[in-house]
């Protein structure tokens, strides 16, 4: 269905190919995984395969790239758009109308399809994706995963025999996420659709996938293979794999279920061994407290009566679905958004926004250093010296926004640690980070944790929480329904338990870390 | 007779048909400064807008419009009461501090305040205010959005551009909400130095946010049926944009009581037309669902129609009845005006209601 015979991609200005030699064959009914860290160059494979790059990007695309029989350098995205269904990184971009029924008539408008076709795909693809009761909605009021939802089925009305998804998941909660990838899911075994998406959060999508196409970066030539054979041999892999590696599975178990029918003899050789608790080693004085405290939009509440005290120490999480108000806890906390009732103080506390882009505003990381100095009015040099301690390998004469995305986040960081504070706040800070880059964030978090600090995150990133919470609160409809110890509130639930607390259920065990420490 | 045509089969009317309706009002609003049709007008409008709106979001935009309504009226009062050239009238309400310029500038500011010259800025406000609750009640019923749908094939381009802009200015605001917000954790200062650093991120989040659209629109086949040669699309543009320089002219002409304003219009129009045919012939673009145009939508427009239509009569025969001669009269009450006004308030029950959209089972029960 889709052929890459030896293509190399260099983008305009560049001295070295982002992809370079990239043979590749991937059979009708696949659905393909594409891994590897940050600017490896999976977003380039998936856009050549639509023929984005480099007929929308620019560059030079050497070798050649077929899709159903069609070389995509005769044919132009829009030549393709029957073929190859697209999806970007972010939904709401690329919606073009503003409700339902019209996004998923779009594409067809666009190829000339006649009236009565159109009504019956619409029809049809409204059933097959779950969305008949939101029709008629504006795209702007629906939930995130819903938007990815319209955003595939967007696509899927023109019939197109292969889908391509760049990180359809990343800013999903949980099930939410789940809910897109089994729609995947569907569609392959359903309907024979080709897949090919590109993720970071391996955890989520290793067990659907038929094949894994793993970019090791550098302009070196893919690893491409089984699920099971290539993350035998990855830097990179989710934890129920890291589990199966360190304690010798074989071949490696993929799920959680594969893994937990391996794990008997495992559980019963630690059922005497208590695993780590996952607590503060010590607790300080109390830097960040809520009491009572409500807080909402016009007449929309948004948070119902919050009680919460952070001391220094502590990391928390706060988990909860999208728009359950852990944004605006934070918010709340920081001082953006005024408390209704109820009170809140907060030590000086900094928030490292959901987008962290939106913090930086210079030219170069070296004035985004100096000018942080001075809006904190603090010793030039300060800002500077935190990041180089964070990120040592930055060129600090580097634009802000050519940064990576873990980059750009230890930069914001640092920008919000320059101010001194005690309680530092993070938006969802492993949105389009790679594992890399979260050990990373692990680090940093830890080593504030230690020294007098203390950390609330709002994240959906169950594995982040198994690694770094000490505390875990969870909220539903601006109230906290669970508060406790990350082994107490994640183990038991079934959206926010990580795998390997699934996996040695019922003991409490949460990273594979752990379990191999205790061997 | 098919189910459009029926009056209470519920549906959503056709965007135009209200802009037509709210065009016939304004127009009607255009030719008077009685408060009595005045009020008329707006109490019509949102009548018609409490009846007959969904619950989309741009169905609440005649509350906004009726706000700003209120406003002009206010600036007129003030700008009328503090900056008026000469008296007018004599009945004194109260006086203010005069600062008086040079007599060359003809302006001085405060001094005696009228009752006449409150009342006329109040009347002439009342006017601007009655046109907007118009076009308010327009947004309100049929979204400009939606309206965009039934650009002709030929400007698809133009309209494609239009629902980004309508998409994107919404968006421009939240951006620059999140990243003031961001700035003041950074605890940065305020001012117009500020104001261009903070520029920056925004401006640049929206041009990444268009190319990334633009990427979405090309992998989904934008583009792709109107393959048509540049000389054509060059004659189709040719004479869709005289046609419309035709049109503006004839329009300022009849409106100007100007001997060629008829024919030029004529003209214009018939050019227009003829390069809008070119060129949505040339498209192969299709429709997905057009909104019918039947009886109700003629009903509505009709409506409008004999609004105006019976406002430019009294404008012709009594012109006395549609401005006052001195502000302080009892308003006349322009019957026949009048009549066409309460005609507009007619498509709040001849226009089919909305679809329920709340979770009712095909049984009937909830």
């Amino acid at each position: 269905m889709i052929r890459f015979d030896s293509v190399s991609v260099t983008y305009a200005g560049q001295s070295r190919p982002t992809l370079a030699d990239v043979d590749l064959f991937v059979p009708e009914g696949e659905l393909v995984l594409v891994m590897g860290s940050t600017g490896c160059g999976k977003t380039t494979l998936l856009r050549a395969i639509n023929g984005l790059v480099p007929h929308f990007s620019g560059g030079t695309l050497r070798g050649r790239v077929t899709v159903d029989g069609r070389d995509t350098a005769t044919h132009k995205p829009r030549d393709l758009a029957d073929v190859v269904g697209f999806v970007g990184q972010d939904p709401v971009a690329g919606f073009v109308t503003d409700n339902v029924e019209d996004e998923l008539a779009y594409g067809m408008e666009s190829l000339g399809l006649p009236p009565a076709t159109m009504r019956k795909r619409v029809e049809e693809t409204l059933d097959l994706l779950g969305l008949a009761d939101l029709r008629g909605r504006p795209l702007v009021q629906l939930s995130g995963g819903q938007q990815q939802r319209v955003a595939i089925g967007s696509v899927l009305t023109t019939h197109p025999r292969v889908l391509v998804l760049d990180e359809p998941t990343s800013a999903l909660d949980p099930l939410a996420a789940e809910d897109v990838l089994s729609t995947l899911q569907r569609l392959v075994h359903d309907l024979g659709l080709t897949v090919v998406l590109a993720e970071h959060r391996l955890e989520r999508v290793v067990q659907h996938a038929d094949r894994i196409i793993w970019l090791p970066g550098a302009a070196q030539p893919p690893v491409d293979g089984d699920p099971a054979t290539v993350l035998a041999g990855t830097p990179i892999a989710p934890p129920v794999v890291e589990l199966g590696r360190a304690v010798g599975w074989q071949p490696l178990p993929l799920t959680v279920r594969d893994a937990r029918r391996r794990s008997a003899d495992l559980r019963e050789r630690l059922a005497g061994t208590s695993p780590p608790a996952h607590l503060a080693p010590e607790l300080g004085e109390v830097v960040a407290d809520a009491q009572a405290l409500v807080a909402g939009y016009g007449r929309r509440v948004v948070l119902g009566g919050i009680d919460l005290t952070v001391r220094t120490g502590e990391v928390v999480a706060l988990m909860g679905r999208n728009g359950a108000g852990k944004s605006t806890l934070l918010r709340t906390l920081v001082g953006l958004h005024p408390a209704r009732t109820g009170s809140v103080t907060a030590e000086p506390a900094g928030l490292v926004p959901q987008v962290p882009a939106d913090l930086l505003y210079a030219a170069t990381v070296a004035d985004e250093c100096s000018g942080s100095d001075r809006d904190a009015g603090v010793a030039p040099g300060t800002t500077r010296a935190l990041f180089d301690r964070l990120a040592p390998e930055v060129p600090i004469d580097r634009h802000p926004r050519d940064l990576s995305e873990g980059q750009k986040l230890t930069l914001a960081l640092a920008v919000v640690l320059t101010g001194a504070p005690r309680v530092v706040l993070l938006d969802e800070p492993t949105r389009g980070l790679d594992y890399t880059a979260k050990r990373r964030l692990v680090d940093v978090l830890r080593e504030l944790a230690a020294t007098d600090h203390a950390i609330v995150l709002a994240t959906h990133d169950v594995e982040l929480v198994a690694e770094v919470a000490t505390r875990v609160v969870v909220l539903a409809d601006g109230e906290v329904v669970a508060d406790g110890s990350a082994p107490e509130v994640v183990v038991s639930s079934p959206a926010f338990a990580p795998q390997v607390a699934k996996v040695m259920a019922p003991q409490p065990w949460l990273t594979a870390h752990d379990v191999v420490a205790a061997l | 007779m098919r189910p459009q045509h029926h009056l209470t089969h519920p549906r959503v009317l056709h965007p135009g048909a209200w802009w037509l309706w709210s065009l016939g009002l304004a127009a009607a609003a255009s030719r008077t400064t009685n408060p009595v049709p005045l009020v008329l007008i707006i109490v019509v409008t949102w009548f018609v807008v409490q009846l007959r709106r969904g619950d989309n979001p741009w169905a609440a935009s005649y509350a906004m419009f009726f706000k700003l309504a209120l406003l002009v009226i206010a600036i007129h009062v003030v700008f009328q009461a503090l900056l008026s050239t000469q008296s007018q009238g004599l009945t004194v309400l109260f006086t203010l501090p005069e600062i008086t310029l040079p007599a060359s500038t003809g302006i001085k500011i405060g001094g005696v305040v009228t009752l006449e010259a409150v009342l006329n800025a109040v009347y002439f406000g009342l006017q601007l205010a009655a046109i907007f609750c118009c076009i308010g009640a327009a947004n309100a019923l049929g979204s400009a959005r939606r309206l965009l749908r039934y650009m002709p094939a030929a400007l698809y381009e133009i309209g494609i551009a239009a629902v980004i802009a309508l998409t994107f200015a919404p968006q421009l605001v939240t951006d620059a909400g999140r990243v003031r917000s961001a700035a003041k954790l950074r605890g940065s200062r305020r001012g117009l130095g500020q104001f261009g650093r903070l520029a920056m991120p925004i401006v640049e989040g929206a041009l990444e946010r268009s190319v990334d659209l633009a990427a979405a629109m090309d992998s989904r086949g934008y583009g792709r049926t109107t393959a048509e040669s540049p000389a054509a699309r060059r004659v189709t543009a040719g004479l869709v944009l005289t046609g419309s320089f035709g049109v503006l002219v004839g329009v300022y002409g009849l409106l100007t009581a100007h001997g060629f304003g008829v024919p030029l219009l004529a003209l214009g129009v018939v050019l227009g037309v003829v390069g809008l045919r070119l060129g949505g012939r040339r498209s192969g673009r299709t429709r997905y669902r057009p909104d019918p145009w039947a009886l109700p939508e003629l009903l509505a427009v009709g409506c409008g129609v004999v609004a105006a239509t019976l406002m430019f009569v009294t404008a012709s025969r009594h012109p006395e009845l549609l401005s006052l001669a001195s502000p302080t009269d009892l308003p006349p009450v322009p019957l026949l005006a009048c009549l066409g006004i309460l005609v507009g308030l007619l498509p709040a029950f001849v226009t089919p209601p909305l679809p329920d959209t709340s979770g009712v089972r095909e049984d009937g029960s909830r």
